[in-house]
């Protein structure tokens, strides 16, 4: 075979010239767009990495999907002996297990997925370093791989109301997937700074842990939001995940009136923080391929 | 943009800061300390009339003004030493890293083969991969379920599919995820040393697909230190040097022998050397009434070495002074690989049983090897004086490293490097089928 005499022939495709056809590489200073558009051409591959964490997660671990229900279940029986039990923390009337797990619930989904979305970069760096495909795409998928693990944790949920009897309206339950979506929203908007930064500098890492445990007790997992009245209240929404627990427990237990002034405003911080991040990666994605 | 062109490069350069190369682990704790030094290093860059941004951070072009265009069709070999800028080229084209400067127009889908295998997990199956890299390497699902049977038939893995991959061997791992990359039928295919892996079949499996890729009309960027491969696959040659181009011709042979004959050619920088010689390891000599003053590698004609290719000859010169009365110790060469075994030790006492009767105040010694027959990689050279057969009067270890560049010494297409073994051998192979009786 020898093709030292083969000649330049135009492809089938030579005719119509369409400019899409044509990729243009140059240099990118300062801020770029978000690159929308080809994130949606590369969902698949958002689909395959998300299912192949998930599907290694459950392969690698001795206790495969049953660890998305132990976390969650014996954290509620710790936090429900030592806040419930002994510190007689209110529950807004409610049973404090069924009380605090409703608030795990999307906290577990939030925390693991900033966690993932954040380390997502330097976990990548093999993939990163060989091909190119839209780096959203990485921490976008640590913040949906933790999915399953919401819906597993769920079934406990559901056991938990036959118990005590406490059963969600229709009505309200229809707001959940909204609320799902906000703690989403904040996981990867929060994860995209983080994502970005821990690239840069290793140290990140060692920070999430300790921010996440932070978080959460500024969070209302283990104590109502009613404790504050208005307007310390709706300010308190300012941390996103005020909104995103409270709608939870007013879906779910139908608890009191709809805390709706608190989600805005929780909704506008948590899109706030994920543009900002989804920016601020764009940024800092074109040095990644040279530092990770 | 011409619709005959499927690459357009112009003016393009990539500039990185040498910190971010080594040290590539920052904290920021690092990043806090190194801001405070900054008005400092800016006050004084100010005062030298430097340009400020570049204060304290060491820069280099690893490719600058390179510009030229590729037809539809064209398959264009790049090739030069290591560090002239060829990875880097290819790692802008498949948009892994930015340019710093100038502008690519690519036309079609682009697939590369820079490293193949990339995103495949031990944990999944054979199938399960050839899902997730398609996907990763840019394929529709449909269109890995389209080609699915043939990656599989042309990996020749059908039975282990549905294993996980980290029970493959790694010839199987490979082909699989090379069938993968080899089904993605980009029209700009991008091709990074893959041939160095795999046994000598798989090889040419993959030197006939980059063939059948080019003879579908499509075009192929290979970069290679494999001149055989070049030769016997590209339409167009292209010589980078020191991230610029200088050579760039359809006569392929002629741009091989530039770049050969390039790395033999006269020239004082020492960075062109086949071999570096660790002088802080001469300069240790501590002995009064010998030293050995210099020790370099040349070829037999006494031209210093910028090429060494395994079974090429080689001349080892050791320039010594000394008192002319001292008794005349023995020369003595090691040769180690880079793990530090000694592959071999030549001496003139009593080694070789050369002898040297009388040492002159200044001198050399040569000692010339007609046919090194080591393969690619680096290899470490110790020269002692031993005075006696024991007594250690000079002790250098390690004094010269030196580059040997692989071969395909067996003309099988495989360029052998020093992980297949550190030396090579005359050798065929026979091959008889047992008669059954009965």
């Amino acid at each position: 075979m020898s093709l030292s005499n083969v000649q330049p022939q135009p492809l089938p495709s030579a005719a119509d010239d369409d400019s899409d056809d044509i990729i243009l590489i140059e240099p990118a200073h300062g801020w770029v767009s978000l690159g929308l558009r080809e994130l949606w051409q590369y969902r698949e591959l958002l689909y395959f990495l998300t299912w192949r964490d998930i599907k290694v997660r459950y392969k690698q671990t001795l206790l495969g999907a049953s660890w998305a229900i132990l976390q969650p279940v014996f954290t509620m029986i710790v936090m429900s002996i030592f806040f419930g039990r002994l510190a007689k923390m209110p529950s807004d009337g409610m049973p404090y297990p069924i009380f605090n797990y409703t608030a795990l619930l999307p906290w577990t989904f939030f925390a693991g997925g900033l966690t993932r979305a954040a380390g997502s970069v330097v976990g990548s760096s093999g993939l990163i370093k060989k091909v190119y495909f839209p780096r959203l795409v990485v921490p976008i998928s640590g913040v949906l791989a933790g999915i399953p693990d919401f819906l597993l944790s769920f079934l406990v949920l559901f056991g938990m109301m036959i118990y005590y009897d406490i059963y969600p309206t229709a009505a309200s339950i229809i707001w959940l997937p909204l609320f799902l979506l906000l703690a989403g929203v904040t996981a990867l908007g929060v994860g995209l700074w983080f994502a970005a930064l821990n690239a840069e500098y290793r140290d990140i890492r060692y920070l999430i842990g300790f921010i996440t445990q932070f978080w959460m007790y500024a969070t209302p997992v283990v104590y109502p939001a009613s404790l504050l009245n208005d307007p310390w209240k709706t300010l308190y929404g300012l941390n996103p995940m005020v909104g995103v627990v409270e709608g939870f427990r007013w879906t779910l237990l139908g608890k009191g009136s709809s805390p709706g002034p608190m989600v805005a405003v929780s909704a506008v911080v948590a899109v706030l923080l994920l543009i900002g991040g989804a920016y601020y990666f764009r940024r800092m994605e074109k040095t990644f391929a040279d530092v990770v | 943009m011409n619709e005959n062109l499927a690459i357009q490069i112009a003016g393009l350069g990539k500039r990185y800061r040498i910190g971010a190369l080594q040290a590539r682990e920052r904290t920021l704790a690092e990043t806090l300390s190194d801001s405070l030094a900054r008005p400092w290093q800016i006050a004084r860059a100010l005062l030298r009339r430097e340009n400020p941004a570049h204060a304290g951070k060491q820069t280099f072009w690893a490719l600058r003004d390179v510009t030229f265009d590729v037809e539809r069709g064209e398959v264009v070999g790049i090739i030069g030493r290591n560090g002239a800028g060829k990875s880097t080229l290819l790692k802008i084209l498949t948009r892994i890293t930015n340019p710093t400067e100038g502008t690519i127009r690519l036309r079609g889908r682009v697939g590369s083969l820079l490293e193949v295998g990339t995103g495949f997990h031990p944990e999944l199956t054979g199938r399960e991969n050839t899902y997730l890299n398609g996907a990763i390497l840019g394929m529709r699902r449909e269109e890995v379920d389209r080609k699915f049977d043939e990656i599989v038939a042309f990996s020749g893995v059908e039975k282990f599919i549905d294993t996980p991959v980290k029970h493959y061997s790694s010839g199987m791992y490979l082909r699989l995820a090379f069938a993968v990359a080899a089904h993605l039928e980009p029209d700009i295919l991008l091709v990074d040393e893959v041939l160095a892996v795999g046994d000598a079949e798989f090889q040419k499996k993959c030197l006939g697909k980059m063939g059948e890729v080019a003879g579908e009309g499509r075009t192929v960027l290979f970069v290679s230190h494999n001149m055989g491969a070049v030769e016997h696959l590209c339409t167009r040659a292209m010589l980078l040097e020191e991230g610029r181009v200088a050579l760039d011709d359809t006569d392929v042979p002629k741009v091989i022998t530039q770049y050969l004959h390039r790395a033999g050619t006269p020239d004082q920088d020492e960075a062109n050397l086949a071999y570096r010689v660790n002088r802080e390891v001469l300069a240790a000599q501590n002995r009064a009434d010998i030293r050995i003053t210099d020790v370099s590698l040349h070829t037999v004609d006494g031209e210093p070495l910028r090429l060494l290719r395994t079974n090429d000859p080689l001349m080892v010169r050791i320039a010594y002074e000394a008192d002319p009365e001292i008794a005349v110790p023995a020369f003595v060469v090691r040769f180690r690989s880079m793990f530090g075994q000694e592959i071999f030790r030549l001496g003139t006492m009593p080694i070789s049983g050369f002898d040297i009767p009388r040492l002159g105040p200044r001198g050399c010694v040569e000692l010339t090897i007609e046919s090194l027959p080591v393969t690619g990689g680096e290899y470490y050279i110790d020269v002692r004086l031993v005075a006696q057969r024991v007594e250690r009067l000079v002790w250098l270890e390690d004094v010269v490293a030196v580059d040997v560049t692989e071969k395909d010494v067996y003309g099988s297409g495989m360029a052998l490097k020093n992980n297949r073994g550190l030396i090579v051998l005359q050798h065929h192979w026979a091959h008889r089928v047992a008669e059954h009786a009965g």
